[in-house]
């Protein structure tokens, strides 16, 4: 049993959970991920490291209620216990000095972010950090990524805060002032992820994306994860989360997460789960 | 005299029954039946069925007990040399071990071994296990990975040994395979819990979630273990790779089967956890994994399972009773046909695989005749869901983590006959030695590394 020893509610439906559990904390690592289970009738579910606290032995997970299970586990409160608590999963995050690096994270994405802009800078990158979000309530970990960025520049799509548009469109006009940058991180909703490699592959930049396809036990057993990464079958549990996004097959990741659409809505009206 | 010829039968669901439900097949056998059934044991003098168990059960012994009626004298025999008969009773592939090598097949059919040792681990959960002596403790600490059958008997059989034994599991269960991968009409469920509870009254301790390679590592253990073993099975599925492998609705028999067996999908929403199927089912390949998902598919509610496999009829790796069961239920064969891709509707939904039919060619390296295409056979077959039962690679967390491990060239682990790896403290059974095999050569495994880890432990 793990407990759940701080929760904050960052928006209506984004939640925050610090999660003790000492063993994953002292091996996780920016861009790894966790798979946990709430009750005996759970189901598994793969949420990525927002951040870890060796010392504390805490993990913490940020989530957005999309589902039955995410929408259950926000309803647990501070010292409340999860049932299943297992990692650090995937393989970490490639951190080293490259000199500029771009980290964009989006809506919820940002979470996850949020280690490797840290983790990053540590390195002694020069860290511009785009965040974007639909609106100013769905913008989280700014002060928090702010510490560890040279440059921070927020959007959102309503123009509620930052620029009104998208981080694609930030980047581009990052690129187009000649900034030479090294390497991007972009982590959010599959689309947001698939436009900004559309535009570094323009101008040949490398990029990280973070895949987030169904899982079902998450150590290398079901094949339930497959991505389509340049061709070649690869499995988000163990070869990833992170890949090459020039590489990444999105349209299929897309259609992969689409698979129980259905069954998630009759999960959640027979649960009495509201989304 | 004369010995009755063939085996008692053993009753069954019916299988239009059955199939409507994940109840488990057959009933097993009565106390009268089973007594009748060991009388006709001929108590061999040169015990070929005992060459043909991998766990070494002295068979003849405990079936004259069941003969004599004692059965929990044939328990506590049966018991000295497996930690789970019950299990064993159930999934073991008999015709081809102790039974393969009964002297009755001179006559007829062997003794129904496999049936006997059923009833036996059946008497026994109902009466109530019995707690059974431990050994004194050495003081030696070993580490078992992964829980299932060769980690769960190499477990077992080091703690009967006095070794103080802590297991480490990836998943939120015990019993690897037996959990995830058996069906419950074929294993119920509780059986492996209850034969697991047996190991914990041993002084075997189980943790969960610990994921080795990545929650804590080989060197980590061995810093407070005196040696390790490591059971962690199959890993990835292998896959036809042929375009469309990864549309909506075709599964790996490892995810179809997790999420129906071990994640209880059979009963979504009351488990969280999904699958859908539709009407018409396809699984590709013949082992026994691909007549679970056969036949699970029909549990579901599936109107047609089809088997598509490349070889004929005398090459399926199912064992004969997997096969006639599914074939009872309904289960449609297509033999000599092999997928060339799937295809999808507009929004990516799977609607139909075209297949080739295969011919017969001469005898490839496996010893099996190789199947060649039949040029311009291609024809499609409409179905909703595809499950690709054609084995797994073994499992890369650990392999892939431990400095110096000796790797084969399958990313398996290498070992000799004895599970010893190339470092002295380390020991290794089961699929992630020697690829995708059966329970019970993982169990017979485990069982030879305990005794190994054993004779290591008392040098050190």
């Amino acid at each position: 049993m793990y407990e759940i020893v701080e929760k904050k509610v960052l928006s209506d439906n984004v939640k925050l959970m610090k999660i003790k559990a000492p063993l994953v904390a002292k091996k996780a690592l920016a861009g790894q991920f966790i798979i946990l289970r709430i009750d005996d009738n759970g189901e598994r579910i793969p949420l990525t490291i927002a951040d870890y606290d060796r010392k504390e032995g805490t993990v913490t997970v940020i989530f957005m209620e999309v589902g039955k299970t995410t929408t259950q586990l926000g309803t647990l409160k501070t010292g409340d216990f999860l049932l299943n608590f297992a990692g650090p999963l995937g393989l970490p995050s490639e951190i080293e000095k490259f000199g500029t690096v771009v980290c964009i994270g989006g809506g919820v994405g940002i979470a996850p972010l949020y280690p490797i802009v840290r983790e990053l800078k540590k390195a002694d990158n020069y860290v511009i950090s785009i965040l974007g979000a639909r609106n100013k309530d769905l913008l989280m970990l700014e002060k928090e990524i702010k510490d560890y960025s040279d440059e921070l520049h927020i959007c959102t799509d309503d123009g509620s805060k930052g620029i009104k548009g998208f981080v694609s469109n930030v980047l581009k006009d990052i690129v187009d002032k000649g900034v030479d940058i090294k390497v991007v991180w972009a982590i959010g909703p599959v689309i947001m992820m698939k436009v900004v490699a559309d535009l570094t592959k323009k101008y040949n930049i490398k990029t990280f994306v973070s895949l987030n396809p169904i899982m079902v036990d998450g150590t290398g057993m079901c094949g339930g994860c497959r991505v389509s990464i340049g061709g070649e079958t690869k499995f988000a549990c163990v070869d990833g989360p992170e890949f090459d996004g020039h590489l990444v097959d999105f349209d299929n990741l897309m259609l992969r997460n689409r698979r129980f659409v259905k069954e998630e809505k009759h999960a959640c009206k027979m649960a009495g789960v509201e989304l | 005299m004369a010995v009755r010829k063939t085996k008692h039968e053993m009753p069954e669901q019916l299988p239009k029954e059955r199939i409507k439900n994940f109840n488990e097949v057959p009933y097993g056998y009565d106390e009268k039946t089973a007594i009748d059934e060991a009388k006709r044991c001929l108590q061999c003098k040169n015990r070929p069925c005992v060459k043909g168990c991998p766990v070494e059960i002295d068979i003849p012994d405990f079936i004259k007990q069941v003969a004599l009626g004692d059965f929990d004298k044939a328990v506590e025999i049966l018991k000295t040399k497996t930690s789970l008969p019950a299990v064993c009773g159930r999934v073991c592939p008999y015709e081809n071990q102790c039974e393969g090598e009964c002297t009755l097949l001179k006559i007829g059919e062997p003794v129904a071994i496999g049936r006997l040792e059923r009833f036996l681990a059946d008497y026994e959960r109902k009466k109530g296990v019995k707690t059974p002596k431990i050994k004194t403790s050495t003081g030696k600490k070993v580490s078992v990975i992964g829980a299932g059958p060769a980690g769960l008997t190499c477990a077992g059989d080091l703690a009967k040994m006095g070794h103080n034994v802590t297991v480490f599991e990836a998943l939120h269960a015990p019993g690897g395979v037996l959990m995830y991968g058996i069906p419950e009409f074929r294993l119920p469920k509780e059986i492996v819990n209850a034969e697991v509870d047996y190991i914990k009254k041993l002084g075997v301790k189980i943790n969960y979630d610990i994921v080795v390679g990545k929650t804590i590592t080989v060197d980590d253990i061995l810093k407070d273990y005196d040696a390790v073993f490591i059971g962690t099975g199959a890993g990835l599925p292998r896959w036809l790779k042929v375009p469309g492998e990864n549309l909506d609705g075709v599964y790996s028999a490892n995810e179809f089967l997790t999420r129906v067996n071990m994640m209880k999908a059979y009963r979504f929403p009351e488990y969280d956890t999904p699958v859908k199927i539709g009407d018409v089912v396809a699984t590709f390949g013949a082992g026994n994994v691909a007549m679970d998902c056969a036949r699970t598919a029909l549990r579901l509610g599936a109107k047609k399972s089809y088997i598509i496999y490349r070889r004929s009829d005398k090459e399926m790796p199912a064992r004969n009773e997997e096969i006639h069961h599914a074939k009872e239920e309904g289960v449609i064969f297509k033999l000599l046909t092999n997928p060339v891709k799937f295809i999808g509707d507009d929004t990516g939904l799977l609607k139909e695989v075209e297949v080739l039919k295969m011919e017969l060619g001469e005898p490839d390296d496996s010893g099996r005749r190789r199947p060649i295409p039949i040029k311009g056979s291609n024809y499609k077959i409409r179905i909703n869901t595809a499950l690709v039962a054609i084995g797994q690679s073994p499992n890369p967390l650990i392999p892939t983590t431990v400095k110096g491990l000796k790797i084969g060239k399958w990313g398996n682990i290498e070992t000799d006959e004895e599970g010893r790896t190339n470092i002295p403290n380390i020991f290794a059974g089961g699929d992630i030695a020697t690829g995708a095999a059966t329970v019970i050569l993982a169990m017979g495994a485990g069982k030879r590394a305990a005794r190994s880890i054993d004779t290591y432990l008392k040098k050190i």
